[in-house]
């Protein structure tokens, strides 16, 4: 096989000598049968030499030999019912939590043989035992320091060199400057040595730093499978005849694309030849769809709903429709990059309260006559007293378990800081389609209900045939409602007319109706009257409920649409909220912009591409997962069910874990307040400090952890 | 004191060895997917014969 291409060589796998190794992506996978049966089906693949699941990455990394293709993997996991994409090498995710690993392990080590050894100390040794046991500690102790605290040093001197203060800052001090005491003292074979506690500390810290950044690749990890899940091309056709499948990137005007019904379109372009009907809601909010035909303009990110039609790129890439939203989106996320997290915000007003304090005792033992080195030892105890462990703890801890339990109830959150900004929301601007609606054809459920248990088989086997966006809403419901896919032979599809095939020896079909106003389908069979089922773009279920929760919480919502008056009125009278339509990316952003000139705290719920820019802007935005690309990109939410209670329910965990915080900051205080007068009076053991610091943090996670239990 | 000459040494050449092993596991990529190792164990071994 050497000299030829390796199959698939154009969708990223890489050729390691005669294996070839692919990575898929495999979205929908989330336990450990959906695991068993994707390597199961892989492994059974004649040529397949290997599949290993990754969960956490929803991915499926795949060893075999040149004789399997990727659309063979694809297809064969289609088959098993899951959608799989190769993963596109542009999209490579880099953990969070890994480099913190090493630095939690080497802190755990060391904190563990140190307080070993500090226990014998504390319990009366003393002479050439302590100082041996001093001098193992620091052994241990010094390279650990350096090692583990890394992740706070490099911040904190990134921070010191923006001259602004964060939380590292006073923890980077307080740290080395324990270590550099304790070292001393056991150079000068002294009594005390703060090994221990400055590990425990790090320690501390660190689990609540690696924890953080545990719940930033988990959301990320789903909202990247999510992500990778689109669509970013368009098949070719050249002049001769032949066609071929080219990424978004590679797609230049003037070439000619062939987009089947149900694809989205990757460019711009001018129709060449056939005539369909374009659903544009995802660009523009509205609703309605619109005929197209040979001649007329088509914007990329539309759904051709009904024909295949060929296309002449016009513009692609940056010069699209979607520029102009991508510009506007690039402005409006600046505002949000300037919120400041309150853990950030603690510890401009608790550094300098800290470090003045230290600076307090240490003249003030002067004063009274102590030495230089004494008054030293006990400015540094204060500083260790006080390094903010708890208060390091309060934020992530009680973050990470709010998220937990979000994600639980379908809802990923993309950082710790979405949670603050979305606890102060005070209003929310909701949009029509695809977010207070499905933003997809639902069949009247009237309709479905009149089909008898023969008809409903025959729909479902005909409909689970097609790719059209009616069949694939018409096979969802039908499946949802238990009905089993009966028997069908000679099936076809006629572009543009519908499917056919034979159920027994009657010839049935499904397709375009001219009988009825809107979105409807007729399904014919021989000897009975032809069944009308009618599509409509429905409300969420639960709308009503939450966003009557909503505005007991004090949120008053309003709709902002970009669909046509009269589709968002109809939303309106339905849901009863006040409402403006029409809005276009730019009058969304202005809606936003006035509302916090005014002091409001805005959450934007939106999933179109045209929302993306008001995502970015608001104080905190959630997307549902059936959003286009830009929506979840933007977003700080993304819930996975079809519910909207998903809101009233992200806001309520979103406050409950501020007040957690609130109340973790009180007890730090509260610990600080006792523990400080202590220290500041010399009465400050190692053995108090270390005592004391777990007891703070301990309240502290459990506290936190009382967030995993919240209500519905 | 003397045993301590002993079990110090010891009890640090453990700790160190665990230590080793965890970063040797770190390096494997053991920890590269906590979520599946986690649901690996529910998967049925006898299932993996062909099925009917």
């Amino acid at each position: 096989m050497t000299g030829t291409v390796a199959p698939g060589r154009l969708t990223g796998p890489h050729a390691a000598g005669d294996t070839v190794h692919t990575l898929l992506v495999v979205p929908a996978m989330h336990c450990a049968g959906c695991m068993a049966k994707i390597e199961r089906t892989l492994g059974r693949i004649a040529g397949v030499a290997s599949a290993r699941v990754n969960l956490t990455a929803r991915q499926v990394a795949v060893a075999h030999d040149h004789s399997v293709t990727v659309p063979d993997l694809v297809a064969s996991l289609n088959r098993v019912g899951f959608e799989a994409q190769p993963r596109t090498a542009t999209a490579a995710p880099v953990s969070a939590v890994r480099p913190l690993l090493a630095p939690l392990a080497v802190a755990a080590f060391a904190c563990m043989n140190v307080m070993l050894l500090s226990v014998s100390v504390w319990s009366g040794a003393d002479g050439p035992t302590r100082n041996v046991f001093h001098w193992l500690s620091a052994a241990i102790a010094v390279p650990a320091v350096l090692f583990a605290g890394r992740p706070f040093f490099v911040s904190a001197w990134g921070a010191v060199r923006r001259a602004t203060t964060n939380m590292d800052v006073p923890i980077s001090i307080g740290v080395l400057l324990a270590t550099a005491l304790s070292f001393y003292e056991t150079l000068t074979g002294g009594k005390e040595a703060w090994f221990d506690g400055t590990l425990m500390l790090l320690l501390f810290l660190l689990s609540g730093r690696a924890l953080d950044a545990m719940m930033r690749d988990r959301a990320r990890a789903g909202v990247d499978a999510l992500l990778r899940q689109a669509p970013g091309g368009a098949t070719v056709v050249a002049s001769d005849g032949t066609t071929i499948w080219l990424a978004a990137a590679d797609l230049v005007p003037g070439l000619m694309m062939r987009v089947a019904a149900g694809e989205r379109l990757a460019a711009d372009g001018a129709i060449v030849r056939g005539d369909s009907r374009f659903d544009q809601s995802l660009l523009t909010g509205e609703s309605a769809a619109i005929a197209a035909a040979t001649g007329d303009q088509v914007l990329a990110g539309t759904l051709n709903l009904e024909n295949p039609v060929d296309v002449r790129v016009t513009a692609s890439g940056a010069d699209t429709s979607l520029a102009e939203i991508a510009r506007l989106m690039a402005t409006a996320g600046q505002g949000r990059s300037r919120y400041v997290r309150i853990a950030d915000r603690a510890s401009r007003l608790y550094a300098p309260a800290v470090h003045s304090l230290a600076l307090l005792s240490f003249v003030g033992w002067l004063l009274a006559g102590a030495g230089i080195y004494h008054a030293l030892v006990i400015a540094i105890s204060v500083l260790i007293i006080t390094c903010p462990c708890a208060l390091g703890l309060a934020v992530p801890v009680a973050q990470v378990v709010a998220a937990g339990a979000l994600m639980r109830r379908g809802i990923l959150v993309k950082d710790g800081s979405a949670l603050e900004r979305l606890a102060e929301v005070d209003r929310a601007l909701i949009d029509k389609t695809g977010t207070l609606t499905f933003g997809r054809p639902v069949p009247d459920p009237a309709c479905l209900a009149a089909l008898d248990d023969a008809a409903a088989s025959i729909a479902l086997a005909l409909a689970s045939h097609s790719r059209h966006p009616l069949s694939q809403a018409l096979t969802r419901a039908l499946a949802a409602r238990g009905v089993r896919a009966g028997e069908l032979t000679a099936v076809r599809e006629i572009a543009g007319r519908g499917i056919e095939g034979c159920a027994g020896t009657l010839a049935v079909s499904l397709g375009r109706t001219t009988r009825a106003e809107g979105m409807a389908t007729a399904l014919a069979i021989p000897g009975q009257p032809v069944w009308i089922i009618r599509f409509a773009d429905g409300l969420r279920p639960d709308h009503a409920e939450a966003l009557a929760r909503l505005a007991a919480m004090r949120v008053p919502c309003a709709i902002l649409s970009g669909d046509n008056a009269a589709a968002v009125d109809w939303a309106a009278q339905a849901t009863g909220l006040a409402a403006q339509a029409g809005a276009s990316p730019a009058d969304k952003l202005a809606a936003i912009a006035a509302l916090q000139q005014v002091g409001a705290k805005v959450l934007m719920v939106g999933d179109g591409l045209n929302d993306g820019p008001a995502l970015a802007a608001a104080n905190a935005s959630i997307a549902p997962g059936s959003a286009s690309d830009v929506g979840r990109q933007a977003a700080d939410f993304v819930f996975t069910g079809e519910s909207l209670l998903a809101l009233p329910r992200a806001i309520s965990v979103a406050r409950a874990s501020m007040r957690v915080v609130r109340q973790n900051f009180a007890m730090a205080i509260v610990y600080n307040l006792l523990a400080v007068p202590l220290a500041m009076a010399g009465l400050v053991t190692p053995l108090v400090a270390a005592v004391a610091m777990s007891t703070s943090s301990v309240l502290v996670i459990a506290n936190s952890l009382r967030l995993a239990r919240m209500p519905r | 004191m003397t045993s301590l000459a002993l079990l110090v040494p010891i009890a640090l050449f453990m700790g160190l060895m665990g230590l080793l092993a965890f970063f040797w596991a770190l390096r494997r990529g053991q920890f590269n997917d906590l979520d599946g190792a986690a649901a690996r164990i529910l998967i049925d071994d006898e299932a993996d014969e062909p099925q009917p």
